[in-house]
Formats: C-alpha cells, sequence, structure tokens
C-alpha cells in the first residue's frame, strides 16, 4: 500500500540537501563553536553562515537572529523573556484564543504568577477583531502575541495591521510563524513585529532547532542562564548540525517559496471542493476565504462521527492526516481551536485536518477523494447519531444535541 | 496504540446496526467527550438471541461495542449482567490506558439495554 503524508503541519520530512548539509558536523567538523582552535573555528563560521541564512528569509539581519532548539522554546522565550525584562513598565499581555499551547499555556503560567492575560475572542471562522485587540490595550500593556497562521486551520492574522497597531502604541510584538514560516512572505521590517518564532521541523530541517528573531534593542531576559552563547540571549552548546540543516531549509524556503505555494494551493484546492462537492454534512473549519488561509491546509468536519475513528479508517489505506478530537489529542476535550470558534461539540470531536507538503502530489490527493466519501459513510452507518430518529420511531434525545450544519 | 483485536474489531466490527422490534434498548456516553453508544437487544426466555450496536466515537470505543456484543449472544440476562467493562478491554487484549474509562462503556451500554428491557417487560 503507497504511504500518503498529509500531515506536514505536525511536522515535514528532512530534505535530502538539507540532510546533505549536515553530516559533516556529525564527523569531521565536530568542534564546539565556542572554541578559539581550527576545530571551533570552522564550525563557527557555519553557524553565522546559518544566521545569514534566516535572517534573510525574514528580511532581517543576522546579529537579529537567536538560534533554540524548538517553537515551543522561542514562544516561551519571547514572552516570559519580553515581560520580565519590561517589569517595571506594565504586566499585561494580550493574545488570541486559538494560539498554540506553547503561547497558551505560556501566558496561563504567567497569570498564575501575577500578570494579566486578555484572551481575544475569534469569530465562527476563526477570524480576529482588530478592534477588540486595540480596545483591550491598557497602559499595563507590554506584549501583543498573536501567531502568523493557525496550525489547526491555517488562517492567516492581519500581521501588519496588528504590527501597526502595536507599534502607535509603543508595544511589543511577538508572533509565533511556525505555520507561516516557508509558505507564505515574511518580512519583519514591513510587519513591524519585534519578535518572531520559527521551527525547524516544519520546513524540512531536523527536530530539535529552531530560531527566534529578536529586534535590534528589545530588551529580553534569558530563559537559559550559563555559558555566552548567542550573544548571551541563550546559553548552552549550539546544535550545530541543526542549525547548518535550519539555514539550509530557510534558503531553499527563500528560492522556492512562491512556486510551491501555488503547486500547494492548487492541490489543497483540488481537495477541498472535492471533499465539499462529494460528501453531504461537512463543514468546513476555517475561513472560506482560501487568500486568508494558508496554501496548504484543509480542516473540516463531517457529522455524525469522530475524528480518531476516521483517521484510523484511513489510515488503513495509508492515509496520515490528524484531528482536534478529544481522543487523537491525548485529552478529554476536543481542540481549543475548534471550542474558540464556536463549532458543535460533535463537530469539534470530527475536525479533521489535511495539511500538504512540497512532495504532495495529484495522484495523491486523487486517492484521498476516492478513499474518504466511502470511509466517512462506513463510520456514518456505525453511528447512533446519523439517520437518527428517521429510519423508526424510536425516540432519540442525543440527536436533538446535534445541530444541523 | 492497539492491539491486534482491537484493530480487527475496528476493521470488521460485529453485529453493526438496530434491531427493528428490540425489546431492550440502551445508551450511554454523550456528546461531549466524544463517545456515544447504542445497544439494542432482542430477548426471548431470558436469553440473549440478538444484538445490535451503533457507535459514535473513536477506534476504542468502536472495537469494545463490537466486542461486548459477541460476548453477551446466546447468555441469559444474568450472565450478560456480570460482564463488565473491565472484562470487554481484556478479551480485546487491553485497551490504552487513557481509553479506559471514557471509551470503555460498551458493557454499561449492554447493562442498560437489559435495563430496558427488564423495565418493558416487568
Ligand atoms: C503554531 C505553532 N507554534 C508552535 C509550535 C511548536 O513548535 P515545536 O514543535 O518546534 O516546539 C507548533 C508545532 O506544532 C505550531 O504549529
Amino acid at each position: 500500500m503507497k504511504q500518503i503524508y498529509l500531515d506536514y503541519n505536525a511536522t515535514t520530512p528532512v530534505r535530502p540537501e538539507v540532510l546533505e548539509a549536515m553530516l559533516p558536523f556529525y564527523k569531521e567538523q565536530f568542534g564546539n563553536p565556542s572554541s578559539v582552535h581550527w576545530a571551533g573555528r570552522a564550525v563557527a563560521g557555519a553557524i553565522e553562515k546559518a544566521r545569514e541564512q534566516v535572517a534573510a528569509l525574514l528580511n532581517a539581519s543576522p546579529a537579529e537572529i537567536v538560534f533554540v532548539s524548538c517553537g515551543s522554546e522561542g514562544d516561551n522565550m519571547a514572552i516570559k523573556g519580553t515581560l520580565e525584562a519590561l517589569k517595571g513598565k506594565g504586566n499585561h499581555i494580550i493574545t488570541t484564543a486559538v494560539e498554540h499551547p506553547a503561547v497558551l499555556e505560556t501566558c496561563q503560567y504567567l497569570e498564575k504568577n501575577g500578570y494579566d492575560v486578555t484572551y481575544l475572542p475569534v469569530d465562527c471562522d476563526g477570524r480576529l477583531n482588530l478592534e477588540d485587540l486595540e480596545a483591550a490595550i491598557t497602559d499595563q500593556t507590554v506584549l501583543i502575541s498573536v501567531m502568523w497562521a493557525n496550525n489547526e486551520t491555517g488562517n492567516i492574522y492581519r500581521i501588519e495591521e496588528i504590527g501597526a497597531i502595536a507599534k502607535k502604541h509603543n508595544i511589543r510584538f511577538h508572533t509565533d510563524a511556525v505555520q507561516a514560516v516557508g509558505k507564505l512572505p515574511i518580512d519583519v521590517q514591513k510587519a513591524n513585529v519585534d519578535l518572531l518564532v520559527l521551527s525547524g521541523h516544519k520546513i524540512g530541517a531536523p527536530k530539535g532547532v529552531g530560531a527566534i528573531y529578536v529586534r535590534r534593542g528589545s530588551r529580553m531576559v534569558p530563559l537559559l542562564h550559563g555559558g555566552h552563547q548567542e550573544r548571551n540571549r541563550r546559553a548552552g552548546t549550539q546544535n550545530v548540525a541543526g542549525i547548518v540543516g535550519l539555514g539550509v531549509a530557510c534558503e531553499i524556503a527563500a528560492a522556492e517559496r512562491e512556486e510551491v505555494y501555488q503547486r500547494m494551493r492548487t492541490l489543497r484546492d483540488k481537495l477541498e471542493d472535492g471533499l465539499l462537492a462529494q460528501i453531504p454534512e461537512i463543514k468546513l473549519n476555517g475561513t472560506p476565504d482560501r487568500d486568508h488561509r494558508l496554501p496548504n491546509t484543509l480542516n473540516v468536519s463531517f457529522a455524525y462521527i469522530e475524528g480518531e475513528s476516521l483517521l484510523m479508517n484511513m489510515d488503513m489505506h495509508g492515509i496520515a492526516a490528524s484531528s482536534g478530537s478529544a481522543c487523537s489529542s491525548g485529552s478529554l476535550e476536543p481542540s481549543h481551536v475548534m471550542g474558540a470558534m464556536c463549532v458543535e461539540i460533535t463537530l469539534a470531536h470530527s475536525s479533521t485536518r489535511f495539511s500538504l507538503g512540497p512532495e504532495t502530489t495529484e495522484e495523491e490527493i486523487d486517492t484521498v477523494l476516492e478513499v474518504l466519501p466511502a470511509a466517512v459513510q462506513r463510520l456514518r452507518d456505525m453511528s447512533p447519531l446519523y439517520n437518527c430518529g428517521k429510519s423508526s420511531s424510536e425516540a432519540c434525545l442525543i440527536c436533538e444535541t446535534v445541530r444541523r450544519i | 496504540m492497539y492491539t491486534d483485536k482491537v484493530m480487527d474489531h475496528f476493521t470488521n466490527p460485529r453485529n453493526v446496526g438496530s434491531i427493528d422490534d428490540a425489546n431492550g434498548v440502551g445508551e450511554v456516553g454523550n456528546a461531549s467527550c466524544g463517545d456515544i453508544m447504542k445497544i439494542y437487544l432482542k430477548v426471548e426466555d431470558n436469553i440473549i438471541k440478538d444484538v445490535k450496536f451503533k457507535t459514535f466515537g473513536c477506534g476504542a470505543a468502536i472495537a469494545t461495542s463490537s466486542m461486548v456484543t459477541e460476548m453477551a449472544i446466546g447468555k441469559t440476562i444474568e450472565e450478560a449482567l456480570e460482564l463488565s467493562n473491565q472484562a470487554v478491554a481484556e478479551a480485546l487484549d487491553g485497551l490504552p490506558a487513557k481509553k479506559m474509562h471514557c471509551s470503555n462503556l460498551a458493557a454499561d451500554a449492554l447493562h442498560e439495554a437489559i435495563k430496558n428491557y427488564k423495565e418493558a417487560n416487568g
């Protein structure tokens, strides 16, 4: 059976060029970049090259890039580091209800420690109202944190406009761009972003490496104390091979982004149109405006069925996707993103995300379009919610809780 | 994550559907936790002659529903009441720890159906 991977928002395979560039740093180029001798010097140069490659993708300068271990670390560092550095100025953060847990849980942690956090609501399509954002600003607000694009729905937020608001009020602006980098054009100058986080494993680099852009002059307390690496901003001997890989992945992204956008967009649109046309009682989660959604992401709910069982059914056909159901997230509640969008509870349990990558082919999308209608129907035929009350005279309490789409 | 038996019952669930002239129907679970199970019984002479199920839920929920119908068929009411969620999980060679409480309700659904039968048939 052919394996079809449609979970690129979870993680991506390492690009062959990236791996190739990394290998010497596990072999002959083993030095510690902080060492003064020949072994260290060669490696230090490689890190600085990667810093330039990352900076170029973001329109930043290399000195503004700090390498970290993952997106979650970058988000923690940006938020905690800024709040602590600006302790005398205020204690209020504005963020959104749909952030990744790396941001949400960090904010909740700070709330327990005396900070105030505003979680901006979104509408039923997951969109943010920027008037709400501006209205939430107080004289205590020191940080606005809004993701560039949402990992579950693919919704793209109006980062340039938010950056302008933050600048007008002289408030620091952090954006979790883990899902946006590599898929969308990113320009930290144009967007007035002060802090931006990206993660290697979402863009064809390995797991265990990420970067944070810190605008020159933005004071931040480090998360990790210790050695003087990364200009005292992040202690710890660098993951040299990972950083080299991240640099190459960013260079590839800069070169291929526009072409890859078009390719993924065409295939995603085909998948979206095909599923919506073939499967009745299906709901799109996220904004219907495709220009304001990541080109690779499609999130849909199928009435009457649960997400994990659909994932298992697709897995039987070699198709890998992901779900916002409680069962697949490992918690008891379905996705907080679906909750924030007021998606009805059984539909939230059935939310299914397809995320395409540069390697996705039309043949793969055709297979999904072939397999999915029957898989959904199979589970519907097993569901007590489907056709409930229609086929016989039996009373049904539960179907009253299932709102029609 | 799942045992071969769970996968087998998920892939080829036994006794899916409903019984038009059921004389006992039971339903447990709720939409918010993501699992709803409904069991239909046909009881004759105190013996479960036929069982069918419908389930909204994850792989474990579907597999336990299928398994409980297999275990209940041919049993007396009293024997069926002795079947526990634990026994259903064991018959499937175990379930992942996080599935034990929320998706392992099939025996409860069976007991609800028996209760419904008893209420209707004194
Ligand atoms: C939007 C977003 N932010 C942060 C992260 C965390 O990144 P990492 O896995 O590198 O810690 C992810 C990854 O799932 C993400 O999608």
